[in-house]
């Protein structure tokens, strides 16, 4: 199949390279850029194992194809530390997912911390109830949630009182 | 142990981080940077990738088979079918529970989704077109998806490769589509206790097929050399050293030229257990081809064809006095294993421990009856995350204990109470013949009843159902489950001839960190954190400087793997054992350091001090030094042991679960309100860990008890098997759970552990049936058939004419 050429920026690094119009945009991370983080869960946009960030949205990578993110900026879970407002090694939503016991097997991990990443962005200071809805679209077979609702309050108030130091 | 007072004792002791500590998490730090290594990761130079042809129908003819379109596409490297594994005699394969399976359909299909060719090609994609260009004609044949219809006369056989076969791995066949008939207890006593009881009940009661669905699904990545003659094949496996005995047993390549190494797996739950088609396949073709090969599921592919759980169609009765007291119990069971008897179950046990199901009441005499039956369904039969047959058993139990108190106008506790084994009975020979070891039932029972004010809750629904305007209706479930895990005395249970231990190995080198290996595998539930705290407790060195390692048969000692929560029980107990033999090597190079002798020494967290002058003393750090220059004469160089664990016997984990809904009486819907769950898993090893994993279990009980089904229509399709259909809880559904102990430690366990991370998910199951049925109870309903979705249960609102 012929291929063609598509230029995204993942995480920070532009990448150029050929892919096969039907590549998914999960394949084309995991397999041509070695970005294994974000998994395959259930190829139909119900898990959301395989969720990475385009251009500011929370996007379900297993049913985007990778040539619609050509000239687009994808943040995945490798390139969350970097993304660490107060400099430290792991971002706050990372901390709060190990400080509060937000993961067992680790494999939806990755997902629910750019959705968190993205949903905090979009909601700084939610309530329970708002993290729920907001979490939803990531499935956890592991948790039964209730310790990521609490990682994600940890990231709330930890990126809240970064704002406050830095501003 | 009575934790130390003293301030630098006290510090001391947490620097170890050990037993009883709620450490966060060593695993996390992969898993949250992107790090973990899963089986779909792993990328070996000139990987080939499978994937499969699989059966539309669930009971077909192959007419013909044609693969030559396939090996055109650009691409596809090979075709396999059943005919080309037959030269191998790999087209069917054993399985753990003493029947064949088909590895890829051989002329016929026995149920839909089965495995028929498999196509290797250089990339997925390329694999995944492969797949649609093979051609097969199929003619149908009559499906059978009633196991009560199977087991008529002139049924259609499931099995006829089966033919003329009168007994199988468990007795005597009475029918072509009938597997084996097992029982337990007493059913002449049994017979009695019910000819003469002034009250009986009876029962009917459907537990559904379910799937335990992991997050991640199956797959391998098979790699054979054919210079060296060594295969590797990484994969999702709860067992990896029982795949290799089989991989050797079945390939002829010797156990030590074979590894299997168990990556990082998410989730389990007892899907991960067995052995399946794509493994073998993919075994085959990276033999076939030298070139690694790997094979990853899809969704669809998980939940239509590898292990379902339950499926379960039981009636139970039960004899008593007028006021409550259980005088018998009879259960007579269909088991619907599906196509091909592939239940994950140690070999002496087929229906495996439902007969734990006389649960947590002293019930005089008990019988049960489980008759196995194939279907054109899915094979499986596994423990979705529970014991062997434990999650139906507790069911049973629970459930017939409630129908027993509404006969009699009973309270649900109140029965309990009047039932339940008492604290002084234990040991406890159940009327089945297990050994149960600790129990505090009663104390647990109040404990609940309290924290919850269930007085206050009764009066509440007392009010409510007096009200014919209230919109809802309130339901309190309650269950006093025990479960029987940790299998298991290998006098009493095996996998395939392998007795049922567990085993670790630890070396502690010269400054003082150490590493230990284990037969058994993490899927989630921290045993590189947990196992850890043992050994820092035993041996007093920080926890945090112990590595763990599993899942690589090449340097783990032999275990039989993770399920049946016997993690803790069974490897939790042989680490404790290999770290006392090092223990007490190390208390005899203090010794010989301090120049005293054995019985001069106290041990105090980590050091050995001479008695009555704790100032002469030697650190655990300073005799991992000496252990490797400066040992008694006589003695090896070096600090390291191995222990292979044989449990005396299984452990009894329990719990007291109340659970209070409010059903809506316009829709259906259910709320859970509150879910109060009190469990008693003896000694506890990280709070934390163990509050995850009963989150996680109860979650996954809610998932079962309120949404999860296998639904098949007449022709045998799987009405289900995305996760657009298949119920997983999102955020929004799961409830929010509030958690309680007791401790009443395993009295023959090393460290008095017995394994936690099943209980909630059997426990909670019948306790969301209890609550959703006691919502009806006065109008008279006994029973409602899970999954309790809003549909049905507003079918009941309807029925027993409460509807708004």
């Amino acid at each position: 199949m012929a291929k063609k050429l598509i230029s995204v920026k993942v995480n920070g690094r532009v990448q150029d390279k050929a892919v096969e119009p039907r590549t998914l945009l999960i394949h084309f991370l995991r397999e041509e850029l070695n970005l294994t983080g974000a998994h395959i869960g259930c190829e139909t946009s119900h898990c959301g194992a395989c969720t990475v960030d385009v251009d500011g949205h929370s996007v379900k990578a297993c049913t985007h194809l990778a040539v619609q993110c050509d000239g687009s900026e994808v943040l995945t879970v490798e390139g969350l530390a970097s993304l660490a407002k107060d400099g430290g090694v792991l971002h706050a939503v990372q901390e709060g997912f190990y400080k509060e016991h937000g993961l067992q097997c680790g494999f939806c991990t990755p997902g629910m911390l750019i959705r968190a990443y993205r949903f905090l962005q979009e909601n700084p200071s939610p309530s329970e109830t708002e993290i729920r809805a907001g979490m939803a679209g990531n499935l956890c077979r592991c948790t039964g949630y209730q310790n990521i609702v609490k990682a994600v309050q940890y990231a709330a108030a930890k990126l809240q009182q970064t704002e406050k130091v830095t501003a | 142990m009575n934790a130390p007072t003293d301030p630098t004792l006290l510090e001391r002791k947490d620097a170890l981080q050990g037993l009883g500590d709620s450490r966060l998490r060593k695993e996390d730090a992969r898993f949250i940077q992107g790090k973990g290594n899963y089986v779909d990761d792993i990328k070996l130079p000139g990987m080939l990738h499978m994937d499969i042809v699989r059966s539309p129908y669930a009971h077909a003819r192959i007419k013909s088979l044609d693969k030559s379109a396939a090996l055109k596409v650009p691409g596809v490297i090979a075709v396999l079918t059943a005919d080309d594994l037959k030269p191998l005699k790999l087209h069917w394969m054993p399985t753990l529970a003493g029947d064949v399976a088909a590895v890829l359909a051989d002329g016929k299909v026995h149920f839909q989704m089965q495995e028929v060719a498999v196509v290797i090609a250089e990339d997925r994609y390329a694999a995944a077109d492969g797949v649609e260009a093979v051609v097969v004609e199929y003619e149908e044949l009559p499906v059978v998806i009633d196991p009560y219809a199977a087991l008529e006369p002139g049924a259609t056989v499931i099995r006829e490769d089966l033919a003329g076969k009168t007994s199988g791995a468990h007795g005597a066949r009475e029918h072509p589509n009938h597997i084996f008939t097992w029982d337990a207890g007493d059913a002449s006593a049994t017979n009695a206790a019910f000819a003469t009881a002034p009250v009986t009940v009876k029962q009917h009661l459907f537990y559904p097929r379910v799937h335990p669905c992991p997050l991640e699904t199956c797959g391998c990545v098979a790699s054979f050399d054919p210079v060296r003659g060594e295969l590797v094949t990484y994969m999702t496996s709860q067992a990896p050293h029982v795949v290799r005995t089989v991989v050797s047993l079945l390939s002829g390549i010797p156990e030590s030229k074979v590894r299997i190494v168990s990556p990082d797996i998410g989730g389990g739950f007892g899907n991960k257990v067995g052995v399946y088609p794509g493994y073998v396949c993919a075994i085959v073709a990276s033999i076939v081809l030298g070139k690694p090969v790997k094979w990853i599921e899809d969704r669809v592919e998980n939940i239509s064809s590898t292990a379902f759980a339950r499926d379960y169609h039981m009636d139970g009765e039960i004899a008593a006095t007028p006021d409550g007291k259980i005088l018998g119990l009879r259960v007579h069971v269909i088991a619907d294993h599906g196509a091909f008897d592939a239940c994950a179950d140690p070999t002496k046990f087929p229906a495996g421990m439902f007969h734990i199901c006389s649960g947590s009441y002293d019930i005089p005499a008990a019988y049960c009856q489980v008759k196995g039956v194939y279907t054109n369904k899915a094979p499986g039969g596994v423990a979705y995350r529970c014991s062997f047959r434990v999650t139906e058993a507790v069911y049973l139990v629970e459930r017939m204990v409630d129908v027993l108190a509404q006969k009699l106008g009973l309270d649900k506790a109140e029965i309990r109470r009047r039932n339940f084994i008492r604290k002084e009975q234990f040991p406890y020979k159940s009327p089945f013949g297990f050994e149960y070891d600790s129990g505090d039932y009663a104390t647990a029972l109040e404990k609940v009843l309290t924290a919850v004010d269930y007085t206050a809750l009764r009066a509440e629904q007392a009010a409510k159902r007096a009200d014919p305007h209230c919109p809802t209706l309130m339901g309190i479930g309650l269950v006093s489950f025990t479960e029987v895990v940790g299998a298991g005395p290998s006098k009493m249970c095996d996998i395939l001839g392998v007795g049922m231990f567990d085993s670790c190995e630890i070396r502690v080198h010269p400054t003082g960190s150490a590493i230990a290996r284990m037969g058994t595998i993490s899927t989630g539930q921290a045993h590189a954190t947990t196992y850890a705290q043992i050994i820092a407790t035993e041996l007093g060195i920080p926890s945090e400087v112990i590595q763990v390692e599993e899942g690589d048969t090449s340097t783990a000692p032999y275990g039989l793997g993770t399920y049946g929560s016997r993690s803790t029980p069974v490897a939790g107990a042989a680490i404790a054992l290999a770290a006392r033999k090092i223990h007490a090597k190390a208390k005899k190079i203090a010794a010989h350091l301090l120049e005293v002798g054995e019985n001069d020494l106290d041990w105090e967290i980590d050091r050995f001090n001479v008695k009555g002058d704790a100032s002469r003393h030697k650190t655990m750090k300073d005799i991992c030094w000496a252990a490797y220059n400066n040992v008694p004469a006589g003695m090896e160089m070096g600090l390291e042991a191995v222990h292979y664990y044989d449990p005396p016997n299984f452990t009894y984990p329990f719990g007291i679960y109340l659970c209070v809904v409010d059903i809506d009486r316009g829709t259906g819907e259910t709320r859970v309100r509150r879910f109060y769950a009190l469990d008693d898993c003896g000694t506890r090893i990280n709070p934390m860990v163990i509050e995850g994993q009963i989150h996680g279990g109860l979650t996954e009980g809610f998932a079962v008890a309120m949404g999860q089904q296998m639904p098949f229509d007449a022709q045998g399709n799987l009405l289900g098997n995305t996760l657009m259909d298949y119920f997983v809880p999102t955020f929004v559904e799961t409830p929010h759970w509030e958690t309680d102990h007791t401790v009443t430690p395993s009295p023959h366990h090393p460290i008095g552990a017995k394994g936690v991370a099943e209980s909630p998910h059997v426990g909670s199951i019948p306790t969301f049936t209890s609550a959703v049925v006691d919502a009806f109870a006065h109008l008279g309903v006994t029973h409602m058939t899970m999954p309790h979705t809003s549909w049905r249960v507003w079918q009941q609102l309807q029925a027993s004419g409460v509807a708004l």
